[in-house]
């Protein structure tokens, strides 16, 4: 499952920033972390508040369904083009049936089952790797326009 | 976990959110306004989320959730102040909050309510 057309290879190390999600608390401090590079790269007030709903949807499925994880937030760059690159990922039992899980109202817990599939359509870039036993990764982008 | 506030205007209740809303402060808020529409025997309430810079699906669903909790105990809901960029990233994620009651702001929330009780009456 990739959506990934490998556009974000100049990437600015030094801007890299993790962040642990142990608690609810610390999904809120992704939010905040996430509005502020969306900001720095120059991400419409629009495309701000998707990345972030995106970045919350992710935060919670590590809390949820792995007891936490770990985010990493990235700028990237393709050209003149700014970005921002979202990585969330956990140790967690891992998703046997990645093309379900990313379907609308599908889901394990208590929630909507709307998290992957529309943390998807939020972005311009979503790839998911997982595997039972395995944990899982989910790094997403959205380019400034 | 910061609580949200929940304040009573004759008998309407309500409740503006300026926090960053966690999970727990949104499952503490049903709560509290489950019991305030009951203790005051309000009929109506309005959510403001004028301050509120993202809605994701949880925090959705809650908005869903307290509209037919409230309904359940006779009392309207009404959401007001949603962002446009939150109303656009909400349809996009697939979550278009049916059977929640909005209104542009509070003034024209509380006109609905108004509204809603003439109706009925």
């Amino acid at each position: 499952m990739s959506d990934d057309r490998n556009m974000a290879d100049d990437r600015n190390m030094a801007d890299d920033q993790n962040m642990a999600i142990a608690s609810s608390a610390d999904v809120v401090g992704v939010r905040r972390l996430v509005r502020s590079v969306a900001l720095e790269v120059g991400l419409s007030l629009v495309d701000q508040t998707k990345i972030v709903t995106a970045a919350s949807e992710l935060a919670r499925n590590a809390l949820v369904y792995a007891g936490g994880g770990d985010v990493r937030v990235e700028t990237v760059r393709n050209g003149a083009r700014r970005g921002l690159k979202l990585t969330v990922s956990d140790d967690g039992p891992g998703i046997p049936d990645i093309d379900q899980a990313l379907s609308d109202g599908w889901t394990t817990g208590t929630g909507l089952g709307l998290g992957l599939g529309g943390s998807r359509r939020l972005v311009d870039e979503f790839d998911l790797a997982s595997a039972p036993g395995k944990g899982t990764t989910v790094t997403v982008t959205k380019w400034a326009r | 976990m910061q609580r949200v506030p929940v304040l009573k205007l004759g008998d309407v209740l309500i409740v503006s959110i300026q926090v960053d809303l966690e999970d727990q402060s949104v499952l503490a808020l049903q709560e509290d306004l489950a019991e305030a529409v009951v203790a005051h025997g309000a009929k109506g309430v309005i959510i403001d989320i004028t301050a509120v810079e993202i809605v994701d699906s949880f925090i959705g669903r809650m908005l869903a959730t307290i509209a037919s909790m409230c309904g359940m105990l006779d009392a309207q809901t009404v959401v007001v102040g949603m962002r446009p960029a939150v109303a656009i990233t909400l349809v996009e994620l697939g979550l278009s909050l049916n059977g929640v009651r909005t209104a542009l702001n509070l003034e024209k929330g509380v006109a609905l309510l108004d509204h809603l009780r003439s109706a009925a009456s």
